[in-house]
């Protein structure tokens, strides 16, 4: 078994592509998400190589024993990612405090509470790679998405800061922004926001969960030992 | 092994100070150069080396060597 990488949202989408990736490249996987059903499918098809962790990444303590389980029965973390994310859209008149709440308490505390939880261990060895999934939404906005694209701004913030905070000690932090990739929850975007993005993008077509998972791999590897603190867009040019 | 030397020897491995500059009443911040994650990760070493946990306020008291050394006296560690 190789090096062992965590991470969040990896029963479907682009968490999930990004475990079939790390699988590949020969990283151990401790899966965690809240869909424990897509969650065993995954691990039927990844193999020994895939373990799943039935996690809520909101939950302090939950997030606490699943490090404490992962360490305990699979050994030293040298990989960390940020996936797990939801989306409550709806303009800003109408989005109700518990939508704005809950969006934040999945995709921006549970990024936190994740890297508190681990960076325990990936300090003890002096080694570790965090990689935060972001969004382009966080660089560009996106017309009913106040609390998705406040939380992916937030993550960029994090990154940066726990770059520094951790740079004297061989951690890298990084993030991604993927821009408009074809996964399920992409597909539930309003149909007017889907057309929006997918005319604006340069390469002219969606993204695919893979391109992303593809750039994980490059910032959690040692290709990109000196690379940290940065975003690194997967969106097709849309942000350029 | 004493108490004091078992601290000081996990100081001196942490921060890479010299022995004689190890004394009761250094400060880790002032007189040891540690910085804060510094700090934290010399608070990790005594949790492991004495298999306990220190929470985030007793370990903000920790300031000097001594104080360290007191405490862990105080938790009745095994020596």
């Amino acid at each position: 078994m190789g090096r062992l990488a965590v991470v969040t949202g990896a029963a479907r989408g682009i968490g999930l592509a990004i475990s079939r990736r790390l699988v590949e490249d020969g990283w151990s996987v401790a899966g965690c998400d809240v869909l424990e059903q897509d969650l065993e499918r995954a691990s039927a098809e990844l193999g020994d190589a895939f373990s799943p962790w039935p996690l809520d990444v909101t939950s302090e303590a939950a997030v606490g024993e699943t490090a404490a389980g992962i360490e305990s029965r699979l050994g030293p973390v040298f990989g960390l990612v940020n996936n797990a994310g939801i989306t409550r859209d709806g303009l800003l008149m109408r989005m109700s405090i518990e939508d704005w709440d809950r969006v934040v308490a999945v995709n921006l505390t549970g990024s936190f509470l994740m890297c508190r939880a681990f960076s325990r261990g990936m300090l003890r060895q002096k080694e570790g790679s965090i990689v935060n999934i972001s969004s382009v939404v966080a660089l560009l906005g996106a017309a009913g998405q106040a609390n998705y694209a406040s939380t992916k701004a937030g993550l960029l913030g994090l990154t940066r800061t726990l770059a520094r905070e951790f740079a004297g000690r061989n951690i890298r932090v990084n993030a991604i922004a993927p821009g408009f990739i074809e996964t399920e929850m992409t597909r539930e975007l309003p149909e007017k926001v889907r057309e929006d993005y997918a005319s604006r993008v340069p390469l002219n077509r969606m993204g695919q969960p893979a391109s992303v998972a593809a750039a994980v791999s490059f910032l959690l590897g040692d290709d990109s030992s000196y690379i940290t603190g940065t975003v690194i867009p997967v969106d097709g040019g849309l942000t350029t | 092994m004493s108490l004091e030397n078992r601290v000081t020897e996990i100081i001196i491995d942490k921060l890479g100070v010299k022995p004689e500059q190890v004394t009761m009443e250094a400060h880790f911040d002032t007189d040891l150069g540690a910085d804060s994650i510094d700090q934290y990760e010399l608070i990790m070493g005594f949790e492991d080396a004495f298999g306990l946990r220190i929470d985030e306020d007793e370990a903000a008291k920790l300031t000097t060597v001594g104080k360290v050394v007191e405490y862990l006296r105080e938790q009745d560690v095994d020596q």
